[in-house]
């Protein structure tokens, strides 16, 4: 055999050595943060507690995964891939902070508004009326939306406020909820018929910062705007616990619970083409709200509140 | 025997001198560069509060003074500081008056008491936005008592109130009391520090963190200045 010529033999090393370094994989070095699957979020043991239904996080990864992730995202931060397309954004699930509770501002909501939340879905955003689930599916995935936040270990839920007995629809009610309505400046973001057109209507942004209007009891025929169930009671626990995440605060401190009633029934009077008792009182009276004079009740409910400092004269 | 007397007086003295061994990290904190100027804040949609300003306020972003000081800096020791759950019992005040947060940036120690009170005509909603603490909004019309709360984690939280968008403050919740705002000349002062090894660290809302390392031996004073390098805009 002939010998190999130095250059030869020099030129074969190269290319050997070239060769070995392109197929060999690169063990020594780091992968790029980046690139590649990121970690799951571990699935803990978490559990839910709806009625005598118990949900597990266990058997909510799969539903999840298959019809929430797309939106919520498969980290629960609600970066899933529609959210960009989608406004408002999908809720992100690892701070915890919910807007529709029966719990007080800043606390847990129970399971049970979870659940309600799941079945209801939010009118007015992408978040469907998940009826198609069985309640024990519905319970799993409350169950798994709780791996995504750390204060699901600690903390418990808030404890639900106490709703006391709805008093009747009256015409001085209705006048009182009006007076609430203007002394705790309602109409500063709702405007003074609830339109959603207060003057400081134009630059509310919700916790992400993102745009978000104030909502608007006038427009619709029925309640099915409401994003957070459309009862009296509904809308009663809207400002006593406020819509977290967003502007809109609680008045618990601020509101004594039966005035609270009071102001649910003159807010109902500001959905103009709705059919309810509220309006048939206030198209009896021919639209005309009286002010609303602080009488002696038989009931000693605690009038301390109609002292208007300032305000008013709306 | 009288060795140990000795003994004894000596340990006591050596003891009672090292506790009151405690030194104190000032100086000041100032900037380079030109910061953006501050804007004036139109509130006009809210009259008892523009009333209460002869000359329209500014935003309180950066806040500078003479021989490039800035205020509002939050001065801290961030490690070192074995004061961890030491809870002061009084309570920190934090207003909303002329429709302004009064002070701008409030630290405060992890589940110390915090006091929000409104002196305004008008209503407020305070609104923290915490990232890793509870999010909570309240309503505070005028004439209502102080609401009380208080932050369990460590974290600076932004602070606003929505039907005044143009308010904006801080809470700067920390795992020590010894912390300072830097005052209007730009100083600050950490006294009542037992020897040991600390860093330091200054936080400006806009312009960043900045730390600095400094002992302190015994009663001496140490000097650590903070420059922070001034954003345009």
């Amino acid at each position: 055999m002939r010998k190999l010529k130095p250059t030869q033999i020099l030129l074969s090393a190269i290319l050997a050595l070239v060769l070995v370094v392109a197929f060999t994989p690169q063990v020594a070095a780091q992968d790029a943060p980046d690139v590649g699957p990121a970690h799951p979020v571990p699935v803990r043991p978490m559990e839910s507690h709806i009625g005598n239904v118990t949900g597990h996080a266990r058997d909510g990864k799969t539903p999840y995964r298959r019809y929430c992730a797309g939106c919520h995202g498969e980290f629960g931060d609600g970066n899933g891939e529609n959210a960009a397309w989608i406004d408002p954004k999908p809720r992100d699930f690892t701070i915890a902070t919910f807007k529709c509770r029966s719990t007080p501002t800043g606390t847990l909501p129970t399971d049970q508004d979870l659940y309600n939340t799941l079945g209801r879905g939010l009118t007015n955003s992408n978040m469907p009326i998940w009826n198609t689930f069985s309640p024990q599916q519905r319970a799993d995935l409350v169950a798994y939306i709780k791996i995504f936040s750390p204060r699901w270990d600690k903390e418990k839920p808030g404890d639900p406020i106490k709703v006391p007995a709805e008093p009747p629809v009256t015409m001085q009610s209705i006048a009182h909820g009006k007076a609430l309505f203007t002394k705790l400046e309602c109409w500063k973001c709702h405007g003074p018929s609830g339109k959603g057109d207060g003057p400081s209507a134009a630059t509310l942004t919700d916790s992400k910062d993102n745009p978000i209007r104030p909502y608007n009891f006038s427009a619709g025929k029925d309640d099915s705007r409401f994003k957070c169930g459309s009862t009296n009671e509904d809308i009663y626990k809207i400002f006593m616990t406020g819509v977290d995440g967003t502007p809109m605060p609680s008045f618990a401190d601020v509101i004594q619970p039966n005035d609270a009633w009071d102001l649910v029934h003159f807010l109902r009077t500001l959905q103009i083409n709705r059919h309810g008792k509220e309006n048939e009182i206030l198209s009896a009276a021919h639209g005309v709200i009286p002010a609303y004079t602080d009488q002696p009740s038989a009931a000693p409910a605690a009038q301390s509140d109609t002292k208007s400092p300032g305000g008013g004269g709306r | 025997m009288r060795n140990k007397q000795f003994l004894v007086a000596l340990l006591t003295f050596l003891v009672c001198t090292s506790m009151a061994f405690a030194g104190t990290v000032s100086g000041k904190v100032t900037y380079t560069g030109t910061p953006a100027k501050p804007k004036p804040i139109d509130m006009s949609k809210e009259p008892t509060c523009a009333k209460q300003h002869a000359t329209p306020v500014t935003t309180e972003t950066v806040v500078t003074g003479a021989n490039n000081s800035l205020e509002n800096v939050v001065v801290y020791i961030s490690a070192g500081a074995n004061d961890e759950g030491q809870v002061p019992p009084q309570a920190v005040s934090y207003e909303q008056k002329g429709c302004q947060y009064i002070p701008h940036v409030l630290p405060m120690h992890v589940n110390q008491e915090l006091k929000i009170s409104n002196a305004d005509q008008t209503s407020h909603n305070i609104h923290p936005i915490p990232k890793i603490n509870r999010e909570w909004n309240k309503s505070q019309p005028p004439g209502t008592p102080p609401i009380s709360e208080k932050y369990d984690k460590a974290e600076f939280i932004p602070v606003k109130c929505n039907i005044h968008p143009w308010m904006h403050g801080w809470f700067v919740v920390l795992n020590t009391s010894h912390y300072d705002l830097s005052k209007g000349d730009g100083e600050f002062k950490l006294p009542n520090l037992p020897p040991g090894k600390y860093t330091i660290t200054a936080w400006q809302e806009d312009y960043g963190t900045q730390t600095a390392d400094v002992t302190i031996t015994g009663n001496e004073t140490k000097e650590v200045n903070f420059s922070f390098k001034a954003k345009a805009y």
